[in-house]
């Protein structure tokens, strides 16, 4: 079976039920026709933007063209990550943290993946390499933004008790052990319970593309399959990265607990 | 008797620089307006706020400890109470239990408050508890902030009574109050904190 091409007029029947979105939200005074059409067009031209970028890529089958592609996709991912807690460190803090969490957790799964799993000749094929790549960094965005507005929440909230566990003598790692670990439980939460939902609740996207595409179900559902270990992986290094990086940065070579430094 | 601690240049961006000498077994109280330092400097001496300065304590200066070693033996006691698990006898160290009873008893604590959840004590209780949290160590010095700020006047006199038998038992404390009279039956030194510096009360 071979993938059903989509011709332009193809996808612009499917434009007119973002018409018929705008004409309910006029007609029901939802007034949110204007920011639908901008994110219907935001997206139109995003995707077509990266599917240029990634047919170039593709085509120069260059590896430093590669890594550099994912090394943006990081930045814009750590980016994410630094600005979506509520609290946040001042300064560069919070980017550095998200950069380092997500840009480890990220090269570590996708490169066991490409060198033992997948195995794509040469294994870091952009084909391969990017979608992987992005994948994974999706999820591992999502973990490490939870745990760290998670800790950044709760550290404030416990000060009383973080510090009171401090004049006492017990050492920093004692006393903001409880919250780091919830941090990482919070940030492990989503992908357990896609996992429990996968083929019940939710067709999972990369399977459902390729049953699209025309790959048999069941080599489809491998796939699945290794993706959500991998996603796993990644978001169980992410959150652990990000927590204790941030645990590590809320203190100093005294043991304080250095709330001075979040805005 | 030779000042067991003695506090030199000690100051913050917020506060200082403090100067002070206190002998084992006496009481340096420190009364003061809301607002002018008096909490940041006990927090300064606890090492839980970014400082400079020194601070000797028996011939030995912090710095050459580490700091949850030095807050052992320097131990503060916030005026809010802080807890990090569901009953109040998990907030002390296993082996000590025992000795805790006896001591909450001193200060009018029922026994049976020990295996109640921290959530359903009160305000005076939570106080007298985290005294007794920091007292069974039997640190050296005690830096307390505002200890009897919620208690009645039976509490208060069985908290100035414990705190009595401990000086006589060498340790020092520093005391912050709001209490004049207060300042006055437990101060050996009594000082006045205005806008971050310590003047002779």
């Amino acid at each position: 079976m071979t993938p059903i091409l989509l011709t332009p007029f193809d996808i612009s029947m499917a434009a007119s039920l973002i018409v018929l979105d705008a004409v309910l939200s006029i007609l029901l005074k939802i007034r949110l026709h204007r920011q639908l059409t901008i994110a219907a067009a935001r997206m139109v031209l995003q995707l077509v933007a990266i599917g240029y970028v990634l047919k170039f890529i593709f085509s120069l089958n260059n590896p430093p063209a590669t890594l550099l592609l994912v090394l943006v996709m990081v930045l814009v991912a750590a980016r994410e990550v630094a600005a979506r807690p509520e609290r946040r460190f001042k300064g560069y803090s919070n980017l550095l943290i998200g950069f380092v969490s997500v840009g480890f957790a990220t090269f570590v799964t996708a490169i066991l993946a490409l060198t033992t799993a997948i195995r794509p000749q040469p294994w870091f094929d952009p084909h391969y390499a990017i979608p992987l790549a992005g994948i994974i960094l999706g999820n591992v965005l999502n973990s490490a933004s939870l745990s760290l507005d998670t800790l950044l929440g709760s550290v404030r909230r416990e000060r009383p008790a973080i510090e009171a566990r401090l004049a006492l003598g017990d050492s920093y790692r004692e006393a903001i052990a409880p919250l780091v670990r919830e941090a990482i439980r919070r940030g492990l939460l989503p992908i357990i319970n896609q996992m429990s939902a996968a083929g019940i609740v939710t067709l999972p996207g990369i399977m459902t593309g390729q049953i699209l595409a025309g790959l048999d179900p069941l080599e489809a559902v491998k796939y699945q399959i290794l993706l959500m270990f991998l996603l796993s992986g990644g978001s169980g290094l992410s959150a652990l990265a990000v927590s204790y990086l941030a645990a590590w940065r809320l203190t100093d070579e005294r043991q304080r607990l250095r709330l001075d430094r979040l805005q | 008797m030779p000042p067991a601690l003695i506090v030199k240049q000690l100051r913050s961006q917020f506060a200082g620089p403090f100067e002070l000498n206190l002998g084992g077994g006496e009481c340096a109280s420190i009364t003061g307006p809301s607002g002018s330092g008096k909490s940041l400097f006990l927090r300064m001496l606890a090492d839980l706020d970014p400082n400079e300065g020194e601070v000797w304590l028996n011939g030995r200066e912090r710095a050459s400890m580490p700091a949850p070693e030095w807050r052992r033996r320097a131990t503060y006691v916030s005026a809010e109470s802080g807890w990090w698990a569901d009953t109040v006898i998990e907030h002390f160290p296993p082996q000590r239990r025992k000795e805790v009873g006896p001591l909450s008893t001193l200060l009018g604590l029922r026994a049976d408050l020990l295996e109640a959840p921290v959530a359903q004590l009160s305000t005076g209780e939570k106080q007298r508890l985290a005294l007794v949290r920091a007292l069974l160590p039997n640190p050296p010095v005690l830096l307390l902030d505002e200890p009897t700020g919620p208690l009645d006047e039976v509490s208060v006199t069985q908290v100035e009574a414990l705190l009595r038998q401990r000086m006589a038992g060498g340790t020092a404390i520093l005391l912050v109050t709001h209490d004049p009279n207060q300042a006055v039956r437990l101060g050996h030194q009594r000082y006045r904190m205005m806008a971050g510096h310590l003047e002779a009360a």
